[in-house]
């Protein structure tokens, strides 16, 4: 390792033997991309080709007006390609899959997001895919894995430990350390060993950059707080990282708050005092864990927050207090979705939602002068099913258990 | 460079003047319960093991394959705890006059802290430790809580490992070297062929330390192919799966059939 990957004391890169010359090769593959500026343009390129990217900011006129304080803003990253941030760090990941000559990638995923936003990277590099998901989040995400089949990608089933995010990583690292030769990992989030919490911010960091230029033009000056929600943290990561020079920004990161308090109920690993320092998964951050040091189950209305670490660099900027750490709770994140909704017809993901939540609490507590500006870091469709029970809307159970019984009789009549 | 061969070493080297080649063993303590821990290490130590690799259950054994596993997972759903690990492990030592190592991942030693982890270990007669998700870049603290305690910290050699880093992990080990066969993870198959004797002869030549092996290794023939081209052959999963596939009474036959 040319670099050790540490933030403060957050970080480092606790691998398998048999995964230190992969390790070696990411890096190097990494750093020189980082030095070649036709890497970055043309990852520019394809971003605003494939995707959707610049996104856009938009200001929600009928909310700022309804809570009566800041003027709130939204940094729209449910408009890229497969409707979240994810496709940003996987295009980056995707060119430099093509860089290292490896053929097949693999990926694990929570929510699905990540899933899907690789396997459309894959079809169209033209790679073998093949997802590890949580045997518990394939259940309760099956349009997210119906298109990742559709596009070619195998879906593994993970039916190991609490059959959530972390263990589908495990998973992925058990096929790495068989097919490094052919295969590059492509790691979701701002997480795991070095130089991936590096190397997925960087990636992410187009939000922040494009978002920084867009309110200055927009409205003439920095906002005040800027707002993402921190399940791993590569939204935050992209977001923030346009803003951590600018001091006089502050800089919010909203977990999944759960059912409140208590090891089990949350996913908040820094908001809350459960978590504690550990190194597992590759590398050192707080994790929701025992004091044998093993990982506990967490909670979360979302599946893409539910996640026992979070990206070491994010650890580091909470002991720094460069950014500070709230929890919104399951209850609020749905009441806040639904405002949403309802008021300026934006569908944010469960997960954004968390940053709405916030943001839509502390608003009122500020001027009129000033602007916020939230990370939308997805759009809800994949969490249809989920929110039609939040909101308990009677017609989708009737759709459903309609269409339940028309397949039923489809396969009687076969 | 010259070094004083630690306990560990010095037990190995003696044994290897009676056999060509020694046989260790893995079981997961709290596995199925800790009352058969005991009782498989019993057997294990009477069909001639010649030392034991006791691990640590950890929630996420990122390392292992399917059978060590769900061994892990078995053993924490079952309320296994650190301190009943210890306990367990300090009356194994006691008891069978073999040397005995941990197996875990780092955040076991990191929780409990790095140097209460080994001092405990030398206090219960634990000779070693395997911790495969600790590179000795990271390992300093243990590095030196080793070192300090006399024990011995042994480090994975893998057929992708270039020469100068085997000799820079044969460097910070002591005890034996762990040469795992094949990449992957433990408990799958393993083809013992010409390809293997040459890496295990690269091995050898980037270090001093006795040469264990492991990964794959389940039969009678794999244990004959190793010998004289290794001094330890490991035998992981494999007793695992026979006791899940055929009960604790069958531990001791198979230990048997291995080095009849």
């Amino acid at each position: 390792m040319k670099n050790s990957g540490y933030f403060s004391q957050f970080g480092g890169a606790f691998i398998p033997e048999i995964l230190v010359p992969t390790f070696d090769e990411l890096e190097t593959a990494y750093l020189t991309a980082r030095d070649d500026p036709d890497f970055w343009q043309e990852y520019l390129d394809i971003m605003s080709t494939y995707s959707c990217r610049a996104t856009p900011i938009t200001r929600l006129d009928n909310l700022t007006e309804q809570l009566g304080g800041a003027n709130i803003y939204v940094k729209r990253e449910d408009l890229n390609h497969t409707g979240a941030h994810k496709a940003n760090n996987v295009m980056g990941q995707g060119l430099l899959t093509k860089r290292m000559g490896k053929k097949r990638v693999i990926a694990e995923t929570g929510a699905g997001q990540h899933g899907v936003a690789t396997a459309t990277m894959a079809a169209k590099f033209g790679f073998d895919c093949t997802i590890y998901m949580g045997a518990h989040d394939v259940a309760r995400q099956r349009p997210n894995v119906f298109w990742m089949e559709q596009m070619g990608a195998t879906v593994v089933a993970v039916t190991e430990g609490s059959q959530t995010l972390k263990d589908a990583i495990n998973e992925a690292f058990r096929d790495w350390v068989t097919n490094m030769d052919d295969t590059h990992y492509v790691l979701g989030t701002a997480c795991g060993p070095h130089p991936f919490p590096e190397m997925v911010s960087w990636f992410q960091s187009i939000i922040g950059t494009e978002a920084r230029t867009q309110m200055l033009e927009r409205t003439g000056k920095l906002p005040k707080r800027v707002y993402a929600c921190v399940g791993g943290g590569s939204n935050a990561m992209g977001i923030f990282s346009g803003f951590m020079d600018d001091n006089d920004v502050e800089l919010v990161g909203v977990e999944a708050g759960g059912r409140g308090k208590g090891m089990g109920e949350h996913a908040a690993r820094l908001a809350y005092d459960d978590a504690t320092i550990g190194v597992a998964q590759g590398y050192k951050t707080y994790f929701l864990q025992n004091t044998d040091g093993q990982m506990q189950d967490t909670h979360s209305v979302s599946a893409g927050l539910d996640y026992v670490g979070v990206s070491p660099i994010l650890s580091h900027l909470h002991e720094s207090k460069r950014v500070r750490f709230e929890a919104a709770n399951d209850k609020d994140v749905v009441e806040a979705m639904q405002r949403t909704v309802r008021n300026e017809g934006l569908i944010p993901a469960l997960e954004s939602s968390h940053a709405f939540a916030q943001a839509y609490l502390e608003a009122p507590t500020l001027s009129s002068d000033d602007d916020i500006l939230i990370n939308m870091s997805g759009r809800a469709d994949k969490d249809i099913f989920t929110v039609a029970d939040a909101v308990d809307d009677p017609k989708w159970r009737d759709f459903i258990i309609d269409k339940a019984e028309a397949y039923r009789q489809e396969m009687n009549n076969d | 460079m010259t070094r004083t061969p630690t306990k560990l070493e010095a037990s190995i080297r003696q044994a290897l003047t009676q056999k060509d080649l020694l046989l260790m063993t893995h079981i997961v303590l709290g596995y199925p319960s800790f009352d058969d821990s005991l009782r498989v290490v019993e057997d294990m130590v009477e069909a001639g093991v010649d030392l034991m690799e006791l691990q640590i259950p950890f929630s996420e054994p990122m390392a292992d394959g399917p059978v060590i596993l769900r061994a892990n997972a078995s053993a924490l759903e079952r309320g296994a705890t650190v301190d009943q690990s210890f306990e367990m492990a300090e009356r194994i030592t006691k008891e069978f006059d073999i040397p005995f190592l941990f197996m875990t991942y780092y955040n076991i030693l990191f929780s409990r802290g790095v140097s209460t982890f080994v001092e405990r270990c030398d206090q219960i007669g634990i000779q070693g430790c395997i911790v495969p998700d600790l590179p000795p870049s990271e390992g300093q603290e243990y590095l030196d809580a080793m070192g300090k305690a006399k024990l011995s910290p042994v480090h994975i050699f893998t057929p992708n490992t270039p020469e100068p880093r085997m000799q820079e992990l044969s460097e910070k080990s002591a005890g034996f070297i762990y040469s795992v066969a094949r990449k992957g993870v433990t408990g799958k198959d393993t083809a013992f062929s010409n390809d293997i004797a040459d890496y295990l002869a690269l091995c050898r030549s980037n270090t001093d330390l006795p040469l264990a092996v492991g990964f794959g290794v389940k039969s009678r023939d794999d244990v004959d192919f190793l010998r004289g081209k290794a001094d330890i052959a490991v035998v992981g999963s494999e007793t695992i799966r026979v006791m899940e596939t055929e009960g604790v009474n069958a531990v001791k036959p198979f230990i048997q059939s291995l080095v009849a």
